[in-house]
């Protein structure tokens, strides 16, 4: 089971969210190409270390956030508001620190 | 090498202590080159490689897996076969591979245990009514065999059902001919087969890398040095991605976890295949006696092969309220595996943008059943290089050109 912090309720069970895709996927504007669209649409980085992920807390405040996950060892690295600005990693943080 | 198995060598070796059967398969160092390399070591890589060898003009063939053979997916999944799917392109695809299944055990001297018990997909409701009869007339239609059952007719069949309760049993689809089949002896048959005609199985030899010159590619690298190729074929399913990455190309792919469980062994209570598309779940039971239950994937991505607590409860309580019987057995063990899904729940079978690299994915919840058919139309693809009828529909480029062979709702969930 994740616990997952979310930003405005705090740390909750899994159960209470919805995972829904990768974070940051910008939404082309209409007029590219086939490529670009179907990449938009049905291409994933997959990431296998650390990630942000978009979800929702359904069974709370019902409000979409990111979370940043490790998707090898399910560790939880923190969550951020949409619009905040984008917090490093923690792989990026370890290493500015260690610089 | 263990040579031909039968009934009067058994009776030979049980004479003196079974001492000489030998290994199965031959453990080969990496050549410097190959006419064919297949990338990953599960039942479809493993089956590539054993039709190239058998049925096609190509040379000498490799199968590199990173850890050891059939300890993927293959080993994790829930050995459904069935072939009843929605549209006609699925239907020839998987009905392929079914007939292959059926003669697969004297084809490869080896016993995969395919045991056709029939698959039965349960509907509870007006609209799953409508919705599971279209799909059982359309698979009539194209000459795959399906029947629809009243709930008395299931009750017979499956007499540990409740028809009566949270999720009232409305009817069926049902499939005589699908079934289950032993997953290790698919790996392990295959592997014997190929090796036995000369193939190269390398395991715990890792691909990091490809050499691609002029948008070709010529060789790979890997944890035990570098080997040149002239076709590669990537059957490595939860890792697509990342290969795909090495070679500079991306997949139209979400890797999830997709968790299974058995339960402790029990005497036999159950002849066939129980799917349900409406609660997530299905059940069936192995001839070690175990129930065997699955459901819907986890919705992160995620390469962890551990899932949520969320999957557990859910499932289960789908399926002790459809056999109430089972409501205080033991869970014996629970798993998880990475799978490759498609947004339009079918596989990738096909040309990826370098030339000579052909990638064999996509197969996501429920590649098992179609091991022998996409080993067999990959082989003859690569060795082609043109993707045969059958598995011409499935190239990445449906994604881009909008033709999709959209199988979310036949396939639903429950594979």
């Amino acid at each position: 089971m994740l616990y997952i912090p979310c930003p405005w309720c705090g740390e909750r069970e899994e159960l209470e969210f919805h995972y829904h895709d990768e974070g940051h996927i910008v939404r082309p504007d209409v007029s590219v190409g086939d490529g670009e669209w179907s990449s938009y649409l049905y291409e994933r980085e997959n990431v296998e270390g650390w990630q942000r992920d978009l979800w929702s807390h359904d069974a709370g405040c019902r409000r979409y956030f990111y979370v940043l996950r490790h998707s090898v060892t399910d560790e939880i690295g923190g969550a951020y508001k949409v619009g905040e600005k984008l917090p490093p990693l923690p792989v990026e943080a370890e290493r500015e620190m260690g610089s | 090498m263990s040579g031909h198995f039968s009934g009067l060598r058994l009776a030979y070796e049980s004479l003196r202590g079974h001492t000489g059967w030998g290994r199965q398969w031959g453990s080969s160092e990496l050549g410097d080159e190959y006419d064919v390399v297949i990338v990953g070591g599960g039942g479809h890589g493993l089956a590539t490689a054993y039709y190239l060898a058998s049925e096609c003009d190509v040379g000498r063939i490799a199968v590199l897996e990173k850890g050891w053979l059939g300890g993927g997916n293959t080993a994790r999944n829930t050995t459904i076969v069935r072939s009843n799917y929605l549209w006609d392109k699925s239907l020839a695809l998987y009905d392929h591979a079914v007939k292959m299944w059926e003669g697969l055990s004297r084809e490869l001297n080896y016993n995969v245990m395919f045991s056709q018990r029939g698959v039965l997909h349960v509907a509870h409701d007006e609209g799953d009514i409508r919705l599971s009869r279209r799909r059982c007339n359309s698979i009539r239609a194209a000459g795959v065999d399906s029947e629809w059952l009243s709930p008395e007719e299931v009750k017979e069949l499956v007499p540990i059902i409740n028809l009566h309760g949270r999720f009232p049993i409305m009817g069926g689809v049902f499939q005589p001919r699908g079934g289950v089949a032993r997953h290790d002896a698919v790996a392990w048959g295959y592997a014997r087969a190929a090796s036995g005609l000369g193939v190269d199985i390398i395991e715990n030899c890792e691909v990091t890398g490809f050499d691609v010159k002029r948008g070709k590619v010529v060789g790979l690298e890997t944890s035990r040095g570098k080997v040149k190729a002239k076709k590669v074929g990537l059957v490595v399913a939860g890792h697509s991605s990342r290969l795909a990455e090495l070679a500079g190309f991306r997949l139209p792919l979400m890797m999830n976890t997709l968790q299974a469980l058995v339960s402790e062994p029990v005497k036999p209570m159950l002849s066939t295949v129980v799917m349900s598309n409406g609660v997530h779940g299905y059940m069936s039971q192995s001839d070690k006696g175990e129930l065997v239950i699955g459901g819907g994937t986890d919705l992160p991505v995620s390469y962890s092969r551990r899932g949520g607590e969320g999957w557990f409860s859910s499932t289960t309580a789908s399926i002790v309220e459809l056999f109430p019987c089972i409501r205080r057995m033991r869970v014996l063990r629970m798993w998880g595996g990475t799978v490759d899904v498609t947004k339009d729940r079918s596989p990738i079978l096909g040309k990826t943008p370098v030339e000579n690299l052909y990638v064999n994915c996509g197969w996501g919840t429920g590649g098992f059943k179609a091991t022998p058919g996409s080993g067999h139309l990959f082989a003859h693809s690569i060795s082609r290089g043109e993707m045969v009828e059958k598995a011409a529909p499935f190239g990445m480029e449906r994604f881009r050109e909008g033709c999709l062979v959209d199988e979310g709702a036949a396939s639903g969930v429950a594979h």
